[in-house]
């Protein structure tokens, strides 16, 4: 046999990024060796003896009455332990539950279905094919109604009304909601040399992880403790809403979330199938699996987007923009199932003024109700942020072609200064931080923009279409500051608990919860950091109420804002005790010790030192310890972050376009991202490199599409696309730092930047090459047919 | 993770093996071979048969490529991988290389074959224009022996065949002509996608002009079929951009796609133009060259 020998030789630019720095850097993440070898522990490798699966009947209707149910053939199916309706659970008050925007949205359907898709029914068997074999056995008597589809026409009077399970409702309207100054912005507007408006679409679409979500269910039949190992990215808030939703004592309620396959959003909702098998736990007394296939996730969980907008800009003809003003109509679905802070229906929409000194801006907007899946937001958008940016650099965009104006040129003229921070916008948010131009000249210098320019002007000389995209994207991230946000009435705090163990080594405890992003790592770095402990010397701990402190969980961007500062807080308030316990080691005064990383020494005498581990032995040792100091090394606490953190960017995009197919490729894309302090940079390069991704997809091929029945048309993957990586360039990312002023490291949320901030960057690219065609604007999803009839001029919004 | 409904299996040892299963389980038995249409089928129980029968045993017996001087003979057992990878293949009809290039992806043409892909007979599938294009027949075998049908008569409609119960298809065979070489242009929406519109296009030259030509059409109406009338317009004619532009009007003209999400049946109609001009150029090109 052949030994084969291993490539030891490190390929021509090869980064090592295996440094272990105690603290901020770049190391390989903790929590990968389990998953390149296949051995993380998702929600569906939970195996309990005696577990029973769940399957949901839903339904095929988009709206229809529901006349009776048969479920004695499925009842008779000899491997079925239980089949459970509507009526079953509005018998013990559960047939609905609340959303996390203060509507109800029904468990099982009782009187009617609202979308295709929804819960109707459940079956509890031994296995999973016999639970989905006897859903074939119930047999449903639906009387169909005519479904609210089309968002333009939901107000209409002669609209049938959805939810007709609330009290007087006689139309579909959902909410109204506005921001900034009509008054002020009308006066711009009038005074405005040129005012420019369009119609902008953000078409629906779904976050759709690789791992769809569910949960096991076990309760336990002695002392009636119910164990929820389940696909949340906020198992603490879950845990609280099961309590007031179900009446079980918050104590007896363990929520576990173990190895999450991505959320995006998707998994912060409560969805009927985690409160069925609760139910079906409590009812039958055996431990019960619940996990979606591929289309239920699809068609039934949280959406994102769905906001059609009308955006209008004013400014001077040398392009200094005055004012912005937008009328939007949201569609929400069935249920109002948005996913913010309650004061912010339109979560946080209202910074659609982007990264702009303007003197007046505007937003009136109505959601409605339609027959299609709740959500309403989801998908890596910081609160519809995502609605807001692409709004702005849309817009922005269209400005530059009616001035005929470089794009670049015409941001740079109208970036809030660098003197102005902090700085309150005109709708309200006090922009915590920025330095703009410099962030702009970078990226514009790693794309070669004036060199991109001529070699577009020779290609369209030719013929051919190159587009270059621009977006300069403001996020405003780290909900948030409990004075105004809160989801169902629980605070946007995190808690944060780090003991050190005897022999120096620690565990912290963390509120937030990892979907990917990387917690085990940046957590363990940021403590590193304040504490002088090497990161491998940190469990970090998270995704179990039963072990770790109360908070919020993990999604829009808030985990570094949040508890990462939780995180640093608590390991000073550790150091400030250990330093307390040096001075009685070194038997000198508080103030005469130095913090050198990881030790205490004398001032002027680095020789009489005591290391963190010796002051942790210290602690839980014997001898005396300073006055009024207790045992122990470890601390815990809750932080209510001041404001927002406000991480920014610059992406640069490049597209061609075939002229005869209309096809287009992503050639090149730049990113250069702002998020205050870097705590680890590779982390960072990671989540936006998944988040251009997400981008390169909505852009270009992404949509929750329904046919005129409400049949949703994006039911598996082969009909909703995601991209991969043949249509993706090799990116091209870069960085600043303008640290926050009010976060205890100066960090900012990365996790959804690119998300956020890509879409614009594509489509501007797309629609600049479409330059000679005349196209000032084209909606998402940039198909190539719908590129083709953007040239032909034929091309019809989405929805 | 979708689950199917209850079906009894099982593993067919050979071609005959296979046929008499299939004889004596009747219309709810079906075949799987790389399974990569059937079985997703059948998880969303859009398709629900009692009885499948396994013929991956049965590659030995059908997965080959035979290539002599005036005919190729393909197995229907045939993975896309090896239709790939056959740099003899890829000699007589590059169109192959080309259309494996773009199906789907990695994974499932390890699996898939080249009987499973004609015999789904979904409209946008390549295989089948593949076959159209370079006007292949089809070898069904069954308990009273084989016959042989052109692709015209192979495809019924959309997901329906010539291929009845109790019936198989075992093999297909491609004449091959000198002077020839053949294209294939494809757009989809992303990677691993169905075809918004493809094109195959074989050209046969005689000397400076072009003897024979013949264009097979994807994901354009219910059915992939040739073209005649593109055959006419280009014999006896020297291969040019004009020509071409004529022969791509000539498909657009022949093309009923519908809208779907995949395109409108504008941009497809254009497509079916633009693709068959480009494949044809591409396949002259080659034709030239050799």
């Amino acid at each position: 046999m052949t030994a084969v020998e291993p490539d030891t030789a490190k390929p021509e630019g090869f980064v090592d990024n295996d440094e272990k720095p105690v603290g901020y850097g770049r190391m390989l993440r903790k929590e990968d060796p389990r998953f390149v070898r296949g051995l993380g522990k998702y929600c569906d490798d939970v195996e309990l003896p005696g577990m029973l699966h769940l399957a949901i009947l839903r339904s095929p209707f988009a709206h229809a009455k529901i006349n009776g149910i048969d479920a004695s053939a499925a009842q008779a199916h000899p491997k079925v332990k239980a089949v459970i309706t509507g009526a079953d659970l509005a018998e013990q008050g559960l047939a609905w539950m609340p959303t996390l925007s203060n509507d109800v949205q029904a468990v099982l359907a009782t009187d009617k279905v609202r979308f295709q898709g929804q819960e109707v029914a459940f079956v509890v068997a031994e296995d999973r094919y016999s639970a989905r074999d006897a859903l074939e056995l119930i047999e449903v008597d639906y009387e169909a109604i005519d479904p609210v589809i089309d968002v333009r026409k939901a107000l209409d009077p002669d609209m049938p009304v959805i939810r007709d399970d609330l009290e007087d409702k006689t139309d579909n309207h959902c909410f109204d909601w506005e921001t900034g100054d009509e008054e002020a912005t009308n006066a711009v507007f009038d005074k405005a040399d040129v005012v420019v408006s369009e119609d902008i679409v953000y078409p629906r679409v779904h976050p759709a992880p690789m791992e769809t979500c569910g949960c096991v269910a076990d309760v336990e039949r002695v002392d009636g403790k119910l164990t929820l190992w389940s696909t949340t990215q906020a198992p603490h808030a879950h845990r609280t809403v099961y309590a007031l939703v179900a009446g079980l004592p918050e104590h007896k309620i363990r929520v576990i979330a173990p190895d999450i396959g991505g959320g995006f959003g998707n998994k912060v909702p409560i969805y009927p199938g985690y409160v069925c098998a609760i139910v079906a736990s409590l009812v039958i007394g055996k431990p019960v699996k619940w996990m979606e296939d591929r289309t239920e996730n699809l068609v039934s969980t949280g959406f994102a987007r769905d906001y059609i907008m009308r955006g209008e800009i004013a400014a001077t003809k040398d392009g200094k923009i005055l004012g912005i003003r937008t009328n939007v109509l949201a569609d929400h679905g069935a249920f109002n199932g948005t996913a913010a802070p309650v004061k912010y229906p339109a979560g946080f929409f209202g910074v659609f003024t982007g990264s702009y000194d303007i003197e007046a801006a505007h937003c009136k907007m109505t959601a409605v109700y339609t027959n299609k899946a709740p959500g309403g937001m989801a998908y890596a958008c910081s609160f519809r942020i995502t609605e807001a940016v692409y709004l702005v650099e849309r817009i922005v965009d269209c400005l530059a072609y009616e001035l005929d104006m470089d794009p670049a040129e015409l941001r740079l003229k109208n970036f809030i200064q660098p003197d102005q921070f902090p700085y309150e916008s005109k709708t309200g948010w006090v922009y915590d931080s920025g330095d703009y131009e410099p962030t702009m000249r970078k990226a514009m210098d790693m794309a070669g923009y004036e060199e991109l320019r001529r070699e577009q002007a020779e290609k369209r000389e030719r013929g051919e279409l190159m587009g270059i995209g621009i977006s300069f994207f403001t996020e405003a991230v780290g909900a948030g500051p409990r004075k105004d946000m809160d989801i169902l009435g629980l605070g946007m705090a995190d808690g944060c608990e780090l003991r050190i163990h005897p022999t120096g080594k620690a565990v912290v405890r963390l509120s937030v919860k990892t979907q990917g992003q990387g917690h085990e790592t940046t957590f363990a770095q940021i403590v590193a950091e304040e504490i002088g402990i090497p990161p491998a010397d940190i469990d970090v701990v998270h995704g179990d109420t039963d072990n770790t402190p109360f908070g919020l969980g993990t999604y829009g961007s808030r985990s570094t804002p949040v508890s990462g500062a939780a995180a640093a807080l608590v390991a000073r308030k550790v150091r400030d005790k250990a330093q307390i316990i040096a001075s009685g080691m070194l038997e000198v005064s508080v103030a005469d010790l130095e913090w050198d990383k990881g030790s205490f020494h004398v001032k002027g005498d680095p020789s009489q030192s005591v290391t963190i581990a010796d002051i942790a032995m210290k602690a839980h040792g014997a001898g005396d310890l300073p006055e009024g100091i207790e045992g122990g090394l470890e601390a815990q606490i809750c932080y209510n972050p001041d404001n927002l953190t406000y991480p920014f960017g610059a992406y640069i995009c490049v597209v061609d376009i075939d002229p005869g197919t209309a096809e287009v490729k992503v050639r090149r894309f730049i990113a250069v991202d702002d998020c205050g302090t870097q705590i680890n940079p590779m982390i960072i390069e990671g989540q936006v490199h998944g988040g251009l991704a997400d981008g390169v997809g909505m852009a270009l091929m992404e949509m929750i599409a329904f046919d005129e029945d409400g049949n949703c048309l994006g039911g598996s993957l082969m009909d909703y696309l995601i991209p991969t990586a043949m249509e993706v360039p090799d990116w091209e990312t870069g960085h600043t730092v303008t640290p926050s002023p009010h976060h205890p490291i100066g960090a900012k949320g990365i996790g959804e930047s690119a998300t956020v901030g890509s879409p614009p960057a594509i489509v501007n690219a797309v629609v600049d090459a479409l330059k000679p065609y005349n196209v000032r604007h084209a909606d998402m999803p940039l198909t190539p047919s719908r590129v083709w009839e953007a040239m032909q001029g034929t091309l019809q919004p989405p929805i | 993770m979708q689950v199917p409904a209850p079906f009894e299996y099982e593993r067919a040892t050979s071609v005959d093996h296979a046929i008499a299963l299939m004889d004596r389980l009747g219309s709810e038995a079906r075949l799987v071979a790389g399974g990569h249409s059937l079985l997703p089928m059948m998880k969303l129980r859009l398709a629900n048969f009692e009885y499948l029968i396994d013929i991956n045993d049965l590659h030995d017996e059908l997965g080959f490529i035979r290539v002599t001087d005036d005919e190729v003979r393909i197995g229907a057992m045939t993975r896309h991988r090896e239709l790939l990878e056959s740099d003899e293949l890829a000699a007589v009809f590059p169109i192959f290389r080309d259309a494996e290039k773009v199906i789907a992806d990695p994974v499932v043409r390890n699996r898939g074959t080249l009987g499973g892909s004609l015999c789904q007979a979904d409209p946008s599938e390549d295989l089948s224009a593949v076959c159209t294009t370079l006007n292949a027949s089809c070898v069904i075998r069954s308990g009273d022996g084989e016959r042989i049908v052109g692709m015209e008569e192979f495809h019924v409609g959309p997901y329906e065949t010539a291929v009845a119960d109790g019936q198989m298809l075992t093999e297909i065979r491609i004449p091959v002509r000198a002077g020839g070489s053949s294209a294939y242009e494809k757009v989809e929406r992303r990677a691993g996608d169905w075809a918004v519109v493809s094109s195959g296009a074989a050209i046969w030259m005689d000397g400076a002009n072009i003897a024979d030509a013949r264009v097979g059409l994807a994901a354009v109406g219910p059915n992939t079929t040739g073209i005649p009338g593109i055959a006419e317009a280009l014999a006896g004619q020297p291969p040019s951009d004009e020509l071409f532009a004529q022969a791509g009007a000539i498909a657009a003209a022949s093309a009923n796609p519908s809208t779907d999400m995949r395109g409108s049946a504008e941009y497809k109609t254009h497509l079916a133009n633009e693709l068959t001009q480009r494949a044809l150029r591409r396949a002259a090109a080659r034709a030239q060259e050799a």
